[in-house]
């Protein structure tokens, strides 16, 4: 079955959100008489789901981001120390030393908000990042919070709870063992839509503020919390608010789940 | 359609980091600027010049020129940063496709280069769970100007117009290349779902 000539790409605008509210009022109407024109559309949101639940993207070449931040002056990006430390050395480009400071400073306002560890949120971005670009999401892939739980005992020293949360929109996808700051932490895994969240569990170290945060780094959120000597770091790309609720779900669901036991 | 005369003006996607630069002044600290509005972009640009280039290592020629112009230039950028990156990218690959025409494959017509299915040729449309490499693969296979048009708006979010005004196509042409794509694309998986030969 095909969709209707004249209303094909009125079906992509649809998808893509660009048709005005006329234009959605009319094909609306003309889908609720058209069979052809619903399967077009079933056809095209498969499509498009496809494509968003695969990342396609690539990641550039660690090289290649040397190789541009050395073309730049001032400082390496991927040292998040550094650039106060370089200043000094190249002030005499930046023209002086105040506007050196200055441009080193503002480089740690802009670059890193909020640093709470050297680079912790860097790896954490990255380990995001790369669940997602080597098609190593998971290493057991189930909905069952009773599966991913004991699938980490043995693996990891430390217990993180697992909680399901379908209910509230983040479904679980699995868990899996990531490597941060040094040592294994674990990472489970849910969804809020086409999105992942990958939710790092360790525990806390010794010096942690027990604040909760909530940060950007790159295109990504990050929130952080602790509870029950465990430090929970939610990674995602879905806005703050969402990956607050997510948090709060998570926390209630907890408290929940340990009070019964 | 009635869809360009309506269309709102483009989204400012990128609006929170413009926000977040009010706090230095302007100018003065372009390197750190350039580092947080630009440098964020990078794996989208090394992505759109590799579903250009289909090679790996022109894909880094190109986004490592793309960003030396975007440095040189970088005064000159308003509105989106990612926006604009994309175009320099643009214009480095087809810079690169002028002086390496004899290398480029990429001038290929979609009659000869691949085999679609007809709709009667293919029993459902559903899309089974098809991995990473598969789906770049076969989008890699789509010609241009639609593969461009697609990633544009799969991978980089754009808008119709920003597409539009990027790949410097009137918004009717964008559109129907877009939906041409996602024909093409989406019979080739799934003929390559039913084990199909061609791909």
């Amino acid at each position: 079955m095909t969709a209707c000539q004249n209303r094909e790409m009125a079906l992509h605008a649809l998808v893509d959100g660009e048709l005005d509210s006329l234009g959605c009022v009319a094909i609306e109407k003309h889908l609720r008489g058209c069979a052809g024109c619903r399967a077009a559309l079933e056809q095209i949101e498969a499509t498009r789901a496809l494509l968003a639940q695969t990342n396609l993207q690539y990641q550039a070449p660690e090289s290649l981001r040397t190789a541009i931040s050395a073309m730049l002056p001032a400082g390496a990006l991927s040292q998040p120390a550094a650039p106060k430390a370089s200043a000094r050395s190249s002030a005499p480009w930046l023209g002086g030393g105040l506007v050196g400071a200055l441009a080193a400073s503002l480089a740690l306002l802009l670059v890193l908000p909020q640093l709470t560890e050297g680079g912790l949120e860097q790896e954490l971005v990255g380990a995001q990042v790369r669940s997602l670009q080597v098609n190593h999401l998971t290493d057991v892939v189930t909905s069952d919070r009773h599966v991913v739980k004991p699938w980490f005992n043995g693996r990891i020293d430390f217990s993180p709870p697992v909680v399901d949360l379908v209910q509230q929109g983040f479904p679980l996808v699995g868990g899996r063992l990531d490597y941060i700051a040094g040592h294994d932490v674990a990472a489970i895994v849910y969804r809020r839509r086409l999105h992942t969240i990958n939710l790092f569990v360790r525990p806390a170290p010794t010096l942690a503020s027990p604040a909760p945060a909530t940060m950007r780094f790159q295109s990504y959120r990050l929130v952080r919390w602790t509870s029950g000597g465990l430090e929970f770091w939610a990674v995602s790309d879905i806005d703050e608010t969402e990956l607050g609720q997510f948090r709060d779900n998570f926390i209630a669901a907890t408290n929940k789940s340990s009070a019964r036991q | 359609m009635s869809a360009k005369r309506t269309l709102p003006w483009p989204r400012l996607v990128f609006s929170r980091t413009r926000q977040d630069d009010q706090s230095g002044e302007a100018g003065a600290h372009a390197s750190a600027r350039f580092r947080a509005l630009v440098m964020p972009h990078l794996d989208a640009a090394y992505s759109y010049a590799r579903f250009l280039a289909r090679d790996g290592t022109v894909a880094e020629d190109i986004v490592q020129d793309a960003f030396l112009r975007a440095w040189k230039g970088f005064e000159m950028c308003r509105g989106s940063e990612k926006q604009w990156l994309l175009t320099i990218v643009r214009n480095c690959f087809y810079d690169w496709m002028r002086s390496n025409r004899h290398i480029s494959g990429c001038t290929e017509s979609i009659d000869d280069h691949m085999n679609i299915p007809g709709d009667d040729e293919l029993e459902g449309t559903l899309l089974g769970r098809l991995d990473m490499e598969t789906i770049r693969e076969t989008i890699n296979q789509l010609p241009e100007p639609f593969r461009e048009t697609l990633i544009l708006r799969e991978l980089n979010d754009l808008t119709y117009r920003e597409i539009a005004t990027l790949t410097q196509a009137p918004v009717g042409t964008v559109m129907s290349r877009l939906a041409r794509a996602r024909d093409m694309l989406g019979k080739l998986l799934v003929n390559y779902n039913q084990g199909g030969a061609g791909l």
